[in-house]
């Protein structure tokens, strides 16, 4: 069985942890803004 | 043994695009605009949203209008290479694949309408999935490349902000921000038709039929100068309409009697300009004209609410 392995070079490497990174601060963000916005709606039926 | 060969075609390239690519691809200063006239028409409403469910409106807005531009860029990287003032963006200088540009557009349009529908109410959410639909869809693929009215009836999609800012706060759609709307709509033709005239070669050889390109020059310094005496009135309107006070309508007044200033300077640059700095100078102010306006109104409304004042 052959194996291809691609080696990345480091601008690769520094792209995708450059996309990764956004990628999690993206993420927490929506968490963070869902569980406050549903706290929120929960205590202030304004919207 | 073609099923073992390695393949490193383009389908295994590696992609090189970093975080900023892609907030490029939000086209950032259209969005900042959204952000501005969608808070003012928030903000404008008689119902005030509570202050955290407002800014993650206003993001949910901006994100819709950043995903609108990503759909763009991904439709016209064609066009885009071609043009001086393009040539650099992701797609074109080759950092982001279409295919990635295209994907990150379509999640971020499904991710921006249902937070706006889930957090605020869903008229909002609808108008902003209908003007993600206008801009990619009827303006990107289909008017951009085949009417010089493209920007006209185009301009709709820039226009809709005030509209969703106002209903996301009070979950309709009112006069008020009908008028909002009508001031962007009027004013993007004359904006846009500035920046064609010195920017007509860019245009020639993408083959985007922009006004100057089909109709000519002087028709379009006359279509420019006609938009200017149109938008100039209905600046004012909403204190004639008794939305805005007098300093406001003064503010609106002086505002638009520049743009025909401007515009009327354009009209008469003469046909051997190719500097066309009257256009550039036009440009330059329809921006300027359009922060003004925006600002004067959301002023207007702050300072009325603080003293109770309204339709002085």
């Amino acid at each position: 069985m052959m194996h291809e392995r691609i080696e990345l070079t480091e601008q690769q490497k520094r792209a995708r942890r450059s996309r990764s990174l956004a990628i999690g601060l993206g993420l927490a963000a929506l968490v963070v803004i869902f569980y406050i916005a549903t706290i929120v709606k929960f205590v202030n039926h304004t919207m | 043994m073609a099923l073992l060969e390695p393949t490193r075609s383009d389908e295994t390239q590696l992609s090189e695009a970093v975080a900023g690519d892609y907030l490029e691809l939000l086209k950032p200063r259209v969005m900042s605009l959204v952000v501005f006239t969608a808070f003012v028409g928030m903000v404008a409403a008689p119902v005030l949203p509570h202050p955290f469910l407002a800014v993650v409106a206003i993001m949910a807005v901006a994100a819709g209008a950043g995903a609108s531009g990503a759909l763009n860029m991904w439709y016209d990287a064609d066009i885009d290479a071609v043009m001086s003032r393009t040539s650099r963006r992701p797609i074109p200088a080759g950092r982001v694949r279409p295919g990635e540009a295209l994907s990150f557009g379509l999640v971020l349009s499904v991710l921006s309408v249902m937070t706006l529908g889930v957090l605020a109410n869903w008229l909002a959410a609808a108008l902003l999935a209908f003007t993600i639909f206008f801009y990619a869809v009827i303006y990107t693929m289909w008017l951009k490349r085949s009417t010089p009215q493209n920007i006209v009836i185009g301009g709709a999609a820039g226009a809709f902000p005030p509209i969703i800012g106002w209903a996301a706060a009070t979950g309709t759609v009112s006069l008020e921000s009908i008028i909002l709307f009508l001031i962007i709509f009027l004013w993007t033709p004359p904006h846009f038709w500035a920046l064609a005239l010195f920017k007509a070669g860019d245009y020639e050889r993408a083959g985007v039929p922009m006004m100057p390109n089909v109709a000519g020059e002087a028709s379009t310094r006359r279509q420019i100068f006609a938009y200017s005496l149109l938008i100039a009135p209905v600046g004012v309107l909403p204190w004639a309409l008794g939305y805005a006070s007098l300093g406001y309508g003064l503010v609106s007044a002086a505002l638009g009697a520049g743009f025909v200033w401007y515009a009327w300077r354009v009209l008469v640059m003469p046909d051997e300009d190719r500097k066309m700095k009257p256009a550039k100078a036009l440009f330059g102010y329809s921006l300027l004209y359009l922060f003004g306006i925006f600002a004067a109104f959301l002023a207007d409304v702050l300072i009325s609410r603080a003293f109770g004042l309204a339709g002085i």
